[in-house]
């Protein structure tokens, strides 16, 4: 109770602090803009080829461009700057301020940031998937969407998990900035269900980069495919997730000598 | 050796000293750019198998050999990025550099001239692997082995100094982000970088041969990856010496009236 009252007090300071510089929210509305037409272009050049990708048709595409866009509105708005923040903290011994006081450190680095304005491609996506969702020829049921909320979920936890993973990379290697450009490559490639990559690539993206968790499943569940299983997957591959990162976490703290030591 | 060459001497050696010590920051950089090749090519191969082995004439392999080609020339084609533009005139960087006796974009030129030989060198085992996994066909001619080589300084040349005029605009105005998104979207639908040019509808495709974007990009690729007649070849370069020529007026013109505007911190 105590953790979820200090994550939306930060929470509502974060975005009192943004909500200073109101212009940025127009610049987010052009790039968002351009991104997801740049998408639709693309769409419409494959499917003015063919009928079908690997057995996904171009409204079930549609789908998982919408939840593309959704997560990395999320992941941009909450999860990466946060992330960056603490690769920071962590090369300059700012770090010191965040474990001296008494709350969890991992809890603190993770919600001290968030850029508001960033959080416009949750709504675009969203609202992409709505769209998308409304035109296929199945309209999905109650439990579909339940079972979509919960993979959505499930999903972005485990992208946090990733993230903070590579991150706790910072208290042995300092340089860590282009981590963030290979994350938002490979995050790329999520844009299309990970079963049109090859074999190995469809690993690595299931294990290595959790995009499947993220962005494949919460759009299967959306677009018919059975997901029961798929389901059951994904809370068990977060809750290991989730627990190797906490280990790893608390290793990696013990590594940190701060700013003054 | 002195004046001009001597510089550019110079500073390209800094740049491969420099570079080389960041070469696991490199590495991490280029990895991450690989990904985005490696989703077109997925797709279109994806795409090629569901029509019978080929879309507008491109086979699965030339799809692979057409994005592995690509690698290479998006490596040569990282120039200065205009939004380091910002920074230069923000925090009065650019002040320094006016105190020198040439022209501040032989620097960028020379300095990421340099970083090249670093990141061919990286690129090699990269190719390698991308080759084994996706086996590429390709058909390479001596006289097309010759132009690649030419071209793909072209197309950096072309880059460098389209990127420069463009990241002076922030002499004008700091807002610059939107501007440069749909330059860049410009770029990526026309120049090859997202499909081969053939894939583009008839109307986008005869766009793309009135602008820069792709000599900078599908040009080069298709000199080595693709079949271009002997003619396509050479004319082809004669296009990018125009575009050279085009953008070292713009970059000229842009710099004596942009320079005025430029107000050093301190002064």
């Amino acid at each position: 109770m105590t953790a979820l009252r200090l994550a939306g007090t930060f929470l509502r300071i974060g975005i009192l602090n943004e909500l200073q510089y109101r212009v940025n929210l127009v610049f987010s509305l052009v790039q968002s803009a351009i991104a997801v037409g740049t998408s639709l272009a693309v769409l419409a050049l494959v499917f003015g080829n063919t009928d079908s990708l690997r057995g996904w048709s171009a409204g079930e595409l549609l789908v998982v461009m919408g939840v593309h866009v959704l997560v990395g509105g999320l992941i941009r708005s909450v999860i990466q700057p946060n992330m960056q923040q603490l690769m920071e903290d962590i090369q300059r011994g700012t770090l010191d301020f965040v474990l001296t006081k008494p709350a969890d450190g991992q809890l603190l680095v993770s919600v001290r940031r968030v850029q508001i304005w960033q959080a416009v491609d949750i709504l675009v996506g969203a609202a992409l998937v709505v769209v998308a969702v409304v035109r296929l020829p199945a309209t999905p049921g109650v439990l579909d969407v339940l079972a979509f909320a919960a993979a959505l979920a499930l999903g972005a936890v485990s992208i946090y998990c990733f993230w903070l993973l590579l991150t706790t990379l910072a208290f042995w290697v300092t340089r860590l900035d282009p981590l963030v450009e290979l994350f938002e490559g490979m995050y790329q490639a999520g844009r299309w269900p990970v079963s049109v990559y090859p074999g190995w690539l469809r690993i690595g993206f299931t294990v290595l980069v959790p995009l499947a968790f993220a962005v494949t499943v919460p759009a299967s569940a959306l677009t018919g495919r059975s997901t029961g299983w798929l389901l059951l997957g994904s809370v068990a591959f977060t809750v290991a997730l989730a627990t190797v990162t906490r280990l790893a976490w608390r290793h990696a703290l013990r590594r940190y000598s701060g700013a003054s030591a | 050796m002195n004046g001009l060459p001597g510089l550019y001497a110079t500073v390209m050696k800094a740049a491969v000293q420099t570079q080389f010590q960041y070469r696991t920051a490199n590495y991490a950089y280029m990895l991450g750019m690989v990904a985005e090749p490696v989703v077109y090519l997925v797709v279109w191969s994806a795409v090629a198998e569901s029509r019978g082995g080929s879309v507008g004439g491109i086979t699965a392999g030339e799809f692979a050999a057409y994005y592995i080609v690509w690698t290479l020339v998006r490596n040569m084609n990282i120039v200065l990025t205009p939004y380091a533009w910002e920074d230069r005139i923000q925090q009065g960087e650019l002040s320094g550099m006016l105190l020198r006796p040439v022209h501040p974009i032989h620097y960028d030129l020379a300095f990421f001239a340099g970083w090249k030989v670093v990141v061919v060198l990286l690129w090699i085992p990269i190719a390698l692997v991308l080759s084994v996994a996706f086996r590429p066909t390709f058909d390479i001619s001596a006289l097309e082995a010759v132009v690649f080589l030419v071209a793909i300084w072209g197309a950096y040349l072309i880059r460098s100094l389209l990127l420069w005029a463009l990241g002076m605009i922030t002499f004008w105005t700091t807002r610059v982000s939107a501007i440069y998104d749909v330059y860049f979207t410009a770029e990526l639908l026309l120049s090859g970088r997202l499909v081969p040019l053939a894939l583009l509808p008839a109307w986008a495709g005869g766009l793309a041969d009135w602008l820069p974007f792709k000599y900078t990009f599908g040009y080069p690729i298709e000199v080595l990856a693709g079949s271009l007649s002997t003619r396509e070849l050479l004319t082809g370069l004669a296009l990018q010496a125009v575009w050279i020529g085009f953008g070292a007026a713009l970059v000229a013109a842009v710099w004596r009236v942009g320079i005025r505007r430029y107000g050093a911190v301190g002064s």
